[in-house]
């Protein structure tokens, strides 16, 4: 089976169609993918600017992260239940938008950064959560992925302005 | 009383709302400050509010968190003000004769009135030294504020499909 196929396979889905023929489902679902994403970024801004050493210096790095991380988890849940549910009425459509295309890009990016941050710099953290400012490795994981997260609004925000019909 | 269509005409006729209208880039950019600007005053509120429950951050007083999260939701207002003008001034019929855009902005002032005068209150004195009724009021303002804020949101983004 192609990409092409399974992405009309999907969008062929009744809850998918239902979506995309329902007046008020499509707009229900993108207004909770947005609180969520409000939140996830948010959150996420908050432990950056601590890596960054900008803001919150005199709180741990760890006690921030326990406090911010469970809500930016369960906020990208819903953001990425919301945001598939919304993508199945269009797939085909939403695969070929290039916005789309650079949002899943970005994500992905933002996605790898924390990935080798924990595996790295992270493991030591207790040695260096309380130095300012931060240690390099911290200053570079923070401040990427506050442009990365930046990045992946502006693009979500241009899926709905690009090839309109 | 203002007549908003007349109101938003004009406004549609002025150079700068075509300019802004023309470039097709100006809406979508503004548009993106805004959400951000949102995240900033969402996470703000809803960490001060999960401080003030109790529920997280203990480790410091709640006039620690009230002086930390406040200048952050106070320093995002200004931008959401500027970037919610450019908006008008671009599409002013899309926003002026809306209604959703109508509630969104008494919900504003209420939440703004309802909040403002809290800042003062939780910087000033240990929140555990308030009487337990005042710190159950407080408690009950922050959560109206938070579901306040929700609705501000959704309403902000059902404007496009009233």
């Amino acid at each position: 089976m192609s990409l092409s196929d399974a992405l009309s396979w999907l969008e062929a889905r009744p809850f998918a169609v239902a979506i995309a023929e329902s007046d008020w489902l499509f707009p229900a679902i993108e207004v909770v993918h947005v609180v969520a994403i409000t939140l996830v970024v948010g959150s996420i801004a908050m432990l950056d600017l601590r890596l960054l050493g900008v803001s919150r210096r005199g709180q741990g790095v760890t006690e921030l992260a326990d406090n911010t991380l469970p809500w930016t988890w369960t906020c990208f849940c819903l953001a990425l239940v919301s945001g598939f549910l919304m993508f199945s009425s269009a797939a085909v459509r939403y695969f070929g938008n290039t916005p789309f295309r650079m949002k899943m890009l970005l994500l992905l990016a933002a996605g790898i950064n924390m990935a080798v941050f924990h595996i790295t710099a992270y493991r030591g953290v207790a040695r260096w959560e309380h130095q300012l400012p931060p240690p390099i490795a911290a200053r570079i994981a923070g401040g990427l992925s506050l442009l990365l997260w930046i990045g992946v609004v502006f693009f979500g925000r241009w899926i709905g302005f690009v090839d309109r019909y | 009383m203002l007549n908003m269509v007349d109101v938003s005409q004009w406004l549609a006729s002025t150079s700068i709302s075509v300019v802004i209208a023309d470039q097709g880039w100006i809406i979508p950019m503004v548009q993106s400050v805004h959400i951000l600007a949102i995240a900033i005053v969402m996470s703000s509120i809803g960490m001060l509010n999960l401080r003030l429950a109790g529920l997280i951050g203990c480790e410091q007083s709640v006039r620690q968190a009230a002086a930390q999260f406040f200048p952050w939701i106070w320093w995002a207002l200004p931008v959401l003000l500027l970037t919610g003008i450019v908006m008008i001034l671009g599409e002013p019929e899309r926003e002026l004769l809306n209604s959703y855009f109508r509630y969104k902005m008494l919900m504003l002032v209420a939440v703004l009135l309802l909040t403002l005068p809290l800042r003062r209150l939780l910087e000033d004195q240990p929140f555990r030294d308030l009487p337990v009724a005042k710190r159950e009021t407080v408690r009950a303002i922050a959560l109206v504020s938070l579901l306040l804020w929700l609705s501000i949101v959704f309403c902000g983004r059902w404007i496009a499909y009233a």
